[in-house]
């Protein structure tokens, strides 16, 4: 056990530190909150600034243009940069976290040429058309059917939740290609161009008013069968290996913002309390910024931790909490969510015991794999 | 930064482990605490780890284990005096509730200092049925100090003594996890394993979780005694002791549920468990007290 980073993870801190100081000041005006257009050109033009300063795709390898950074720099770079109050990535989350590694570690040469230096300099913008109105939490049960017909796949079904949707130019989506096999077994794993015929494309408005959630329609959509990564029905397993990418890393922008707002709160707290439970909350997002860095340490010696199953589930929980407390510190004050980020925070976390796996499904998942309980049906 | 144990520190824990498992069971431990396990803890060197040159964050490692055995006495304090003499710590207040009274050979009060009492004028009565059946009490009338231990420094028993009751309630928080899904495993109703039903898969979840998070703080904690240099060391070790101390105390009320009626039972070890949770909850600091510090540390920068 050992607190203190070595002098090249330290080299690497103050490296990004001088970087951004220098880059930031730079950074145009925030864009409107609905303003979609203008996001995605804040967003990708930040991505272009991390790809010309030698930060993109960190997680990447070298070969595929990528920064190739141990998992403790990731750390760091989340870190600095969360507190720096650089821009989060954004529009540019599935490219560069999730699709990217994918087509990096499944994808042809052609695909890997096509995309990944596009997604690194942000001349590319990805959704994610997985989850469907009856496949949510069971997510293999997806139907949206892809029919051979030729060269081509043409495509009939339903998505949902598939953000940013209305300004990508491409999405990774999973379709039914074999409709008679076990449900994980016939699907496949597509790279599909977001303005090819027969898409359509319905913002979705949140409980916060705003809509980076998209419903897309897809009827008849052809769209060339080389487009599909992986083997056919392999899908499920190909989505499957861009987890691995993350590394520990999940949630360090989120965990530093939590510190912040409890910083932000303090002052605020009068009643002993509340005192009490901010002193609560405080502990809960340090224990995870402990097993943040606990699970780094595990995934540098390449040794999966246990830890990095459960933090989606601690912090969603610990969140819910302090963003509770919030609401109770402020009383009457939070009742206008305009330029109140406690409030609107309250808000937005809503959804984070339900995003990327509910929390109920998090703990069977933990019960099964962690503990070795038996398994639900699937 | 590396909050994992290494080489070093995993053979520490397979040594320690091995000793307790060999010598330090079940049936011994519910004959509570003595000057043989006493010593026999001694002669392995638990006690002098400082001494012999490991770190805080080792003797972390060594805690954990003492607390997945529930090894009971006052191991913590002994560990701060580090002179092979049977050493408890309680804080300042009128009649005190003192633990294993018959056996120590110094009683010290974290008073600003840390202050020696004069055992042999002390004016205590054993009370019965004490809470924790592996750690008896007795209520003192008033205690008599005889002057500050020599080099003891309060503040550093205090983040110490925190920090290692912490790691022992992490390690018995792991026991409690590992003791509930072995029995939820086994145990069956409706024709299926207990540990098959969401209701009890959720329950040890938690628990599994709570004890991760905890490891995670109490790791940080030891490593930050190493590294006092480090901003936030007050912090890390409020957090340790609230963390690991909770879910002590909650795996402790999970796992007797998921003991069903064996976890009311005196039999099932479950409650030695829970006990020892409260009781150290009243030692270094409750959870609640290190709460109400780790938020006054957002507005004073400590």
């Amino acid at each position: 056990m050992e607190l203190r980073y070595s002098e090249s993870d330290e080299a690497f801190r103050a490296r990004l530190a001088d970087w951004l100081a220098a880059e930031l000041p730079k950074l145009p005006a925030l864009p409107a909150r609905e303003d979609w257009s203008a996001r995605r050109r804040y967003d990708t033009d930040w991505q272009k600034r991390l790809f010309e300063g030698g930060y993109a795709g960190l997680n990447w390898p070298k070969a595929y243009g990528g920064a190739d950074a141990s998992p403790t720099e990731q750390l760091i770079f989340f870190e600095e940069t969360t507190k720096a109050k650089a821009p989060y990535v954004g529009v540019n989350f599935v490219g560069t976290l999730h699709a990217g590694p994918t087509l990096v570690e499944e994808g042809s040469d052609e695909q890997k040429a096509a995309h990944l230096p596009k997604i690194l300099a942000g001349d590319e913008v990805w959704c994610q058309g997985f989850s469907e109105p009856n496949a949510g939490s069971d997510l293999a049960s997806l139907r949206t059917r892809a029919e051979r017909d030729g060269d081509d796949s043409v495509l009939n079904g339903q998505k949902i939740w598939c953000s940013f949707g209305h300004i990508a130019d491409v999405g990774e989506f999973l379709v039914r290609t074999d409709p008679d096999a076990p449900k994980n077994r016939g699907i496949s794993w597509l790279v599909l161009p977001m303005d090819l015929p027969g898409i359509e494309i319905r913002p979705i408005k949140t409980v916060l008013g705003s809509s980076e959630f998209c419903e897309v329609f897809l009827t008849d959509v052809r769209v060339p069968v080389a487009n599909r990564v992986g083997a056919e029905n392999d899908g499920w397993r190909v989505t499957n290996v861009t987890l691995k990418y993350e590394r520990g890393t999940a949630f360090v922008s989120e965990l530093i913002d939590s510190l912040r707002l409890c910083e932000d709160l303090a002052p605020l707290v009068h009643d002993p309390v509340a005192r009490r439970e901010l002193g609560r909350s405080l502990a809960d997002f340090e224990g995870l910024w402990a097993l943040t860095k606990r699970n780094v340490s595990q995934a540098s010696r390449g040794v999966p931790g246990r830890g990095a199953m459960m933090i989606k589930l601690a912090y969603s929980e610990a969140r819910q909490r302090f963003g509770e407390l919030c609401l109770r510190v402020l009383e009457r004050d939070a009742l206008s969510i305009e330029g109140n980020e406690l409030v609107e925070e309250r808000l937005r976390t809503l959804a984070l015991p339900i995003a990327a796996g509910a929390s109920q499904i998090q703990r069977n998942i933990i019960s099964e794999r962690v503990l070795g309980l038996p398994r639900e049906p699937r | 930064m590396f909050l994992d144990l290494t080489d070093d520190q995993l053979a520490l824990r397979d040594g320690i482990r091995a000793l307790l498992d060999g010598r330090f069971g079940p049936d011994r431990i519910r004959h509570g605490f003595d000057r043989a396990m006493f010593a026999e803890l001694a002669d392995a060197g638990v006690f002098s780890l400082i001494a012999d040159g490991f770190a805080w964050a080792d003797a972390v490692v060594v805690f954990e284990q003492l607390g997945e055995f529930c090894i009971p006495g006052p191991l913590v304090a002994s560990f701060l005096a580090a002179d092979g003499r049977i050493t408890a710590a309680i804080d300042a207040g009128a009649a005190p509730v003192i633990e294993h009274l018959d056996l120590l050979d110094r009683l010290v009060v974290l008073d600003g200092a840390v202050r020696e009492v004069d055992l042999a004028q002390l004016d205590a009565t054993p009370l019965d049925w004490p809470l924790d059946p592996l750690t008896p009490v007795w209520r003192s009338a008033a205690v008599i100090e005889t002057g500050a231990l020599p080099g003891a420094d309060v503040d550093a028993w205090q983040r110490r003594g925190a920090v290692l009751t912490a790691a022992f309630c992490l390690g018995m928080s792991q026991r409690l996890v590992d003791t509930s899904v072995t029995y939820a495993a086994e145990r069956r109703q409706f024709d299926r394993p207990i540990g098959g039903f969401q209701a009890i898969k959720h329950l040890l979840a938690d628990m599994a979780v709570r004890s991760e998070v905890a490891r995670a703080a109490v790791y940080s904690a030891g490593a930050h005694l190493d590294a006092d240099e480090l901003p936030g060391l007050a912090r890390s070790v409020s957090v340790a002791k609230a963390l690991a101390g909770e879910a002590a105390i909650r795996n402790g009320k999970d796992a007797t549920q998921v003991h069903g009626g064996m976890g009311f039972t005196w039999e099932v070890d479950v409650h030695l468990y829970l006990k020892r949770a409260w009781v150290l909850d009243t030692q270094f600091g409750s959870a609640e007290h290190h709460y109400d510090l780790a938020a006054a540390s957002l507005t004073s920068g400590s």
